[in-house]
């Protein structure tokens, strides 16, 4: 029986750009290029070599955002991903991680599933908590911020390394994985991977069709509010010095007169 | 008074000293309840109580030990049912916020992951975050629930507020899905005798201009001379010459010492996502156009294989 990995990819402002937020106080998309988050292509790579190793396999990637989120459905596609599912209604506009999970969990039970990856975090909100949530949602494994991985006669198998101790984990399937940006360098999509990537098909899905409640999500049906956003103020222009000799000597002299030494 | 619980991080015992600053910020929302789990819990008591737990929970089951997060998120759940706190306060550790992330899904309750500070506020708690590369200052609150909110390393200072610290048997029953992952092997990490990076007061920092593994050894002699934590650019971690552990940054930590030491860093938007809320920042760096030196509040211009030395040299000097 074939293997069904479900990838979930993040569309996310380009991290490099001037990135702000809108006047309801969401992540402002509009003025800032958006791209597939640097850190799910980790994800995506994982599941292409997963999906290798494994006799027959299926590689679906997963999203949830507006139109322009196809962008990064699209750039998983070319990487090799077969085919694609997102997500997009109007009113998940300003969805928190609670909502989005509840989200994912409804489209990845449709879709079917033995194996969900994602990365360990978006590169926007940050928070990293999604996968756990995915996990008890669905009520299976949590196999999360694996630097090594692989799938072998059901079971799947990691490297998780901590702070204080690097763990080897071991859960049947179905399970829910992340990985770290440890994991293996993303490939970069082939030409030929460009063009198929046109060709395979996205399926569109929206609250209806999850049996979603509008009032579960959006804005309105997050469980946190944010109040307030202020641009944090530029740091104070400090002294710079050339080194002629005396530069280690200089910064000492400095961090005497603030206490450090 | 409402009851607040912490959940605390500690090795056989000894508590880490993000729990002892979560014990300051629960004392602004209510009474620290603490809940600690695994081996050596009880002897997490004292210190609770010394700053401000006015009860300690704990329990100890090999499950905690011999299976990913969800026994723990069991027993937090257990806590939180005993107890109907006002808020749970966990660290901001990858482990702490994943647990804290099952208790709110579970008590259908928000969260709000990675705060720097936290005030009680008419609506609830409200949390300071830092947003896109910590360029913005985000205050927030949970508006579903039983606020779960975990805060990061530094983020409050630790204080004396000796209370009662009584502590008692928690009664946890694992739930079905406590045993889907097993630890199957715990390889700990060997000690460097420094401080924890997320942790320390102080940061010393190398990037792609320490030009190799061995000539970390130059940070590192800085980093002992003056008690501090040894980071690492994704330069150079990605160029194999330090742990992964130690990377700040955007995919790495994101640390707030009082002071942080850049060398050879060019201070790129990945690396200052992780140190930029640092409160004092200092950099070494040949290239006076870097622009990490738009950071700091103090900048050499100069080669670090000479400023460094001399630095540390000084240093050791001056502490005699």
């Amino acid at each position: 029986m074939s293997l069904r990995i479900v990838v979930c990819v993040k569309y996310v402002p380009d991290a490099t750009g001037d990135r702000h937020f809108a006047d309801d106080l969401t992540v402002d998309r509009d003025d800032v290029d958006g791209l597939l988050s640097e850190l799910d292509e980790y994800a995506v790579e994982q599941a292409l070599q997963i999906a290798d190793e494994a006799d027959d396999a299926e590689v679906t990637v997963l999203t949830v955002g507006p139109e322009d989120a196809k962008d990064a459905l699209r750039k998983a596609l070319s990487m090799g991903a077969d085919k694609a599912v997102h997500v997009e209604d109007d009113d998940l506009h300003g969805t928190d991680v609670m909502g989005t999970s509840l989200v994912l969990a409804k489209a990845i039970e449709k879709t079917g599933y033995d194996l969900v990856i994602a990365g360990m975090a978006s590169t926007d909100g940050t928070m990293g908590v999604l996968p756990a949530i995915l996990a008890e949602r669905l009520g299976v494994p949590q196999v999360t911020l694996l630097s090594e991985v692989s799938v072998e006669d059901g079971t799947v198998k990691g490297r998780r390394d901590g702070d204080t101790a690097s763990e080897q984990l071991e859960a049947s399937l179905p399970a829910v994985v992340s990985v770290t940006d440890q994991s293996g360098e993303a490939r970069y999509p082939s030409f030929k991977g460009i063009m198929a990537a046109k060709k395979k098909p996205v399926e569109s899905l929206d609250l209806d069709d999850l049996e979603i409640d509008a009032e579960e999500v959006g804005l309105e049906g997050a469980w946190t509010k944010v109040d307030s956003a202020a641009e944090r103020p530029a740091r104070t222009a400090g002294t710079i010095v050339k080194d002629e000799g005396e530069g280690g000597k200089q910064l000492a002299e400095f961090l005497a007169g603030q206490k450090f030494i | 008074m409402a009851e607040v619980l912490v959940y605390v991080d500690h090795v056989d015992g000894a508590v880490r000293k993000p729990t002892l600053e979560l014990l300051t910020l629960a004392r602004r929302i209510g009474e620290p309840v603490a809940v600690a789990l695994g081996s050596g819990a009880e002897n997490t008591a004292a210190a609770l109580a010394e700053h401000g737990a006015v009860k300690v929970l704990t329990a100890d089951a090999p499950e905690f030990a011999d299976y990913l997060v969800v026994p723990k998120v069991d027993a937090l759940q257990a806590a939180y049912d005993a107890v109907s706190p006002a808020a749970v306060l966990v660290p901001s550790s990858a482990e702490g916020k994943e647990i804290a992330a099952r208790l709110a899904v579970r008590i259908g309750s928000g969260i709000i992951t990675d705060a720097v500070d936290l005030e009680a506020g008419d609506e609830g708690p409200v949390a300071t975050q830092s947003a896109f590369a910590a360029s913005f200052t985000t205050k927030s609150r949970v508006s579903k629930g039983t606020p779960v909110i975990t805060v990061k390393p530094n983020s409050a200072p630790v204080e004396a507020a000796p209370a009662a610290g009584a502590v008692e048997a928690l009664s946890v029953s694992f739930s079905e899905n406590a045993t889907g992952t097993k630890v199957v092997s715990r390889t700990p990490r060997e000690s460097t005798g420094r401080p924890e990076l997320t942790e320390a007061a102080i940061v010393v920092s190398g990037g792609r201009g320490v030009n190799g593994a061995e000539n970390f050894a130059i940070i590192e002699g800085l980093a002992d001379s003056l008690g501090a934590a040894v980071g690492a650019s994704r330069a150079a971690v990605d160029a194999g010459w330090y742990p992964h552990t130690n990377q700040v940054g955007q995919t790495g930590k994101s640390v707030s010492p009082q002071l942080y030491i850049a060398s050879g860093i060019s201070g790129a938007i990945q690396h200052r996502a992780g140190m930029q809320t640092s409160k004092t920042i200092v950099a070494i760096n040949k290239d006076a156009e870097a622009p990490i030196f738009d950071l700091v509040d103090y900048g050499v211009v100069g080669d670090l294989f000479e400023v460094v030395p001399q630095l540390t040299e000084e240093v050791k000097s001056r502490k005699g």
